[in-house]
């Protein structure tokens, strides 16, 4: 049995798994949420290594996503890696750079000689752990508010600021996304310390901090998200192929892809959930229903930014400049050559899990801390 | 806009990118070859069951740790650093190019990452077997990773498998496996993880030489000498051998960058091997650029007629060749080359001419044009040529490809003796009183580190002007960002690479005085 696959399904495809690459990111900056906390909640330095040590086993998880978000996007849509990387250049560059200096720290800080000392490394972990999470979350605004860039007959970008990129801090929508996943960063951060240290002081704090990082997130959450449904988006004409602006285009796409709409709100439920049973229950769990939660809404966040004739990269000094899935994608045949390889996604998925749950059967302690074996 | 290209620009982009490919290339082929140690170390460790394996594979891990991260954060900058400046790229061939990036994370980066955390925490947590597993699993997925960014690196080298698409206006994939197996990337692979193997061996014995000359350890010394002594000796033979087929390999598909190496101006029947030579400036001149010769070389007569065409009156081919053709050996001299790149070029101008008023008959005319094969064959593999301002532009740095390949040859052929010696003193029982081979060793650790770069430098200094040879020069490749951006973003990642490289020498240099844990 022969069967033909469509251009326009592989792009939808792939936009599907750039959306779940996306998601699980956001979730697993948990990571960076946590380091950002390193300052402040930890009581003394035993806590604060415990605190290291947990989030450490996982930081390569989050870069590896990363990295493979990178190279999925450049594969699928490299428009969008050619035009947002070569011209957003300041965004990317702090980016790339708040994670190479988180890389080296864990592993550097507590060795002897390490010439910088234990603060500065513990500094890089803060520095990323806060800017990471902000500048992504400016960043993905984008596709919603747009960004400075024309391309040209071949396609080459022209960025039309000289701060290349860094005037998207200028919009208070994108600063709203940026503090949105910053903060969820450091819930999800607390809600996994929670779940994976042994020490009953630092569950109490980090529970205390999880009231406190709730509600900025959840003002910053719901400003964007309200801004979001009421403002004008970029919407493909379906005739002429033509950018168009169009009223209330985010929140048409979620009435016109219900799927989409209860995936979005099962998510902000799988959020709130999680907080919810950690401060009125003492759940440990909360990481599960809150990660979950995570994962759903940035899911479902992408797929309004590209899906249902949207532009996911909007020019707003070139409409017509502006990226769809179409236009911006890999041919037919690098789109089918690259699905089969996705295919082994869930195979990978298996391994981490299992991984992942050796590596977490046992709870962070003070007597491992205080142990001969590996400890950043 | 992009007419205009700003040199300066082009080279400070071309500068930032060469300063991340050295500092990653300083870290990933440690990681490359000592996780095959740990591997083969554990694996002993496992069948015989005895704790001084185990201690000794821990040891080398606790160096290992001190490495990897290092090159995973350097390794991020240059994924991104092909979109961040070099955009036009990015989009002429990101259809072909983004591909293996893709499978790299997929297939190897997350093989690596999950299984390196079973191996650093899981010793107390998982099964014996199932950590040794982990340690194999990494050492696979390091390989797997430098496979496919091996095979990207080919594809810049050797473009294959794939179609130009006037629409797009860029070269798109039609054939994965012919970019998979190009005979150039498979080369390159196993020269590349066989050096990573050769330079983890010599970090290896070099050490085990220090503790022996400072009489500590003997016994864990001893035992990765015979580790480091069996895969360095092995590795550094299969580094020769593909060394050799991947010379001839450049011979056959970028022969000016072989002249260029061999620094061999004309061509010539009964070509000898210059074993080691010294160039110096003559008053002859290709264009504006100025013609080599040898002040001084040890030549081996006829040796690269024999290796590069199979006999000694074979013909090997000079830049002379190139440069100004040669029809009997049916070789187009550049300013041609460049004339039917400007036709190749004129053709898509006039597509997209034709599309902005849509003339539709003149579209089909030349969609015919650019689905000809003989077209392809004739103009369009040309492409690159019409954005050379000058013939000689197409020659790369002379000096810099012969230096950094002879070198290289020069240091491979001393790692095989010396990893003969060590394998040799050691079976004899003496190597611990024969200190002048300690020294040796262990003043060799930098060695293999260099020869590695040298090997960098001649592909990519050797492949000059080009990003994709014949297709895209690096100066048509390059963002249009501010060049102060790109001065500060280098001035950056210099600090920082550089703080980060003194850090983990002072860290490693700290464990290994340290020791083994008792």
């Amino acid at each position: 049995m022969t069967f033909t696959i469509s251009h326009l399904f592989l792009q939808h495809y792939w936009w599907i798994i750039i959306s779940l690459l996306a998601s699980f990111l956001v979730f697993l900056m948990f990571v960076q949420g946590g380091q950002s906390l390193i300052y402040s909640l930890p009581q003394n330095n035993l806590q604060k290594k415990m605190i290291v040590n947990s989030l450490g086993r996982k930081w390569e998880f989050t870069f590896t996503t990363l990295v493979t978000f990178g190279g999925a996007f450049f594969a699928s849509f490299p428009l969008f890696y050619a035009t947002s990387f070569g011209g957003a250049y300041w965004v990317w560059i702090a980016i790339l750079f708040s994670f190479t200096i988180q890389a080296i720290a864990y592993e550097f800080r507590s060795k002897p000689n390490n010439v910088f000392g234990q603060k500065t490394f513990d500094l890089f972990l803060f520095l990323n752990g806060s800017l990471g999470p902000f500048l992504i979350g400016v960043a993905v605004a984008t596709f919603f508010t747009g960004a400075m860039f024309s391309l040209n007959r071949m396609n080459q970008v022209h960025w039309a600021t000289p701060w290349y990129g860094l005037e998207a801090l200028l919009n208070v929508r994108n600063l709203a996304l940026g503090f949105a996943v910053l903060f969820l960063a450091r819930i999800n951060g607390l809600l996994y310390i929670i779940n994976s240290v042994d020490d009953e002081s630092l569950i109490k704090r980090s529970v205390k901090r999880l009231i406190t990082n709730s509600i900025p997130f959840l003002i910053f959450f719901l400003y964007f998200i309200v801004s979001l449904l009421v403002s004008k988006g970029f919407a493909v004409d379906s005739v002429t192929g033509n950018i168009i602006i169009e009223k209330f285009k985010y929140l048409h796409n979620f009435v016109e892809m219900p799927v989409v709409l209860v995936l979005f709100l099962a998510g902000v439920i799988g959020v709130l959930s999680g907080i919810g049973i950690t401060i009125l229950k003492k759940s440990v769990t909360g990481i599960w229903f809150s990660g979950a939660g995570t994962i759903l809404s940035v899911f479902s966040l992408f797929l309004i930014a590209g899906f249902n004739g949207t532009s996911f990269y909007p020019s707003i000094y070139d409409l017509q400049s502006s990226l769809t899935i179409r236009n911006a994608s890999s041919s037919l045949f690098t789109l089918k050559t690259m699905m089969y390889v996705s295919f082994i996604m869930p195979f990978v998925i298996a391994y981490i899990w299992y991984a992942w749950k050796a590596i977490n059967r046992t709870k962070i302690t003070e007597g491992e801390m205080n142990s001969d074996g590996h400890a950043y | 806009m992009i007419e205009n290209i700003d040199l300066s620009l082009v080279d400070w982009s071309r500068a930032q990118f060469a300063l991340t490919a050295i500092y990653h290339w300083l870290f990933v082929p440690l990681t490359l070859g000592l996780s095959f140690i740990l591997a083969i170390m554990e694996t002993i460790y496992v069948r015989t069951g005895k704790e001084e394996w185990k201690r000794i594979t821990q040891f080398w891990m606790t160096l290992f740790g001190i490495n990897f991260a290092i090159g995973i954060a350097t390794g991020i900058i240059l994924e991104f650093e092909f979109g961040t400046n070099w955009s036009n790229y990015s989009w002429f061939v990101g259809d072909i190019f983004g591909a293996p990036l893709a499978m790299e994370a997929i297939l190897a980066f997350f093989l690596e990452s999950t299984f390196v955390a079973v191996m650093f925490f899981g010793w107390n947590k998982v099964s014996k077997k199932y950590h040794m597993v982990s340690t194999w699993l990494v050492a696979i997925g390091a390989s797997l990773s430098a496979l496919w960014i091996l095979v990207a690196n080919a594809w810049m080298q050797n473009p294959v498998g794939m179609m130009f698409n006037p629409d797009t206006a860029r070269n798109e994939m039609v054939n994965f496996w012919a970019i998979l197996f190009n005979q150039v990337a498979v080369d390159k692979f196993l020269h590349t993880i066989s050096s990573g193997f050769l330079l983890a061996s010599m970090f290896v014995l070099g050490i085990s030489a220090w503790f022996l000359l400072r009489k500590r350890e003997d016994l864990l010394a001893k035992r990765s000498i015979l580790v480091a002594g069996v895969f360095g000796l092995l590795s550094s033979l299969l580094v020769a051998f593909t060394g050799d087929g991947s010379a001839r390999r450049v011979s056959k598909v970028q022969p000016v960058k072989f002249a260029s190496m061999e620094a061999l101006y004309e061509g010539k029947n009964n070509a000898g091997l210059i074993a080691f030579g010294i160039l110096k400036d003559t008053n002859k001149k290709i264009g504006e650029k100025s013609v080599k010769e040898f002040a001084f070389k040890i030549e081996i007569p006829g040796l690269l007629s024999v290796l590069t065409g199979g006999d000694k009156d074979a013909y090997v081919q000079g830049l002379a060749d190139h440069m100004f053709g040669n029809e009997k050996l049916g070789i187009i001299s550049v300013p041609d080359k460049i004339q039917r790149g400007i036709v190749a070029r004129d053709a898509l101008t006039s597509y997209k001419r034709a599309k902005l008023i849509n003339d539709t008959a003149q579209i089909e005319a030349l969609k015919g044009v650019f689905n000809d094969k003989d077209f392809h064959d004739k103009y369009f593999r040309y492409f690159g040529y019409a954005s050379i301002n000058k013939p000689e532009d197409v020659i790369p740095d002379v000096t810099i490809s012969f230096y950094s390949f002879h070198f290289m040859v020069i240091l491979g052929f001393l790692f095989i003796m010396i990893f003969s010696a060590a394998l040799y003193l050691l079976f004899r029982g003496t190597i611990a009183d024969k200190r002048w081979f300690l020294w040796i060793a262990l003043l060799s650790i930098p060695l293999p580190y260099v020869a590695g770069e040298l090997g960098w430098i001649l592909t990519e200094v050797g492949r000059q002007p080009w990003i994709i040879q014949d297709m895209m020069t690096v100066s048509k490749a390059v963002s249009q960002i501010s060049t102060g951006s790109v001065i500060t973003t280098f001035i950056l990642f210099a600090v920082l690479f550089t703080g980060l490289l003194i850090s983990e020498i002072s860290i490693m240099v700290k464990q290994i005085k340290t020791g083994p844990k008792h």
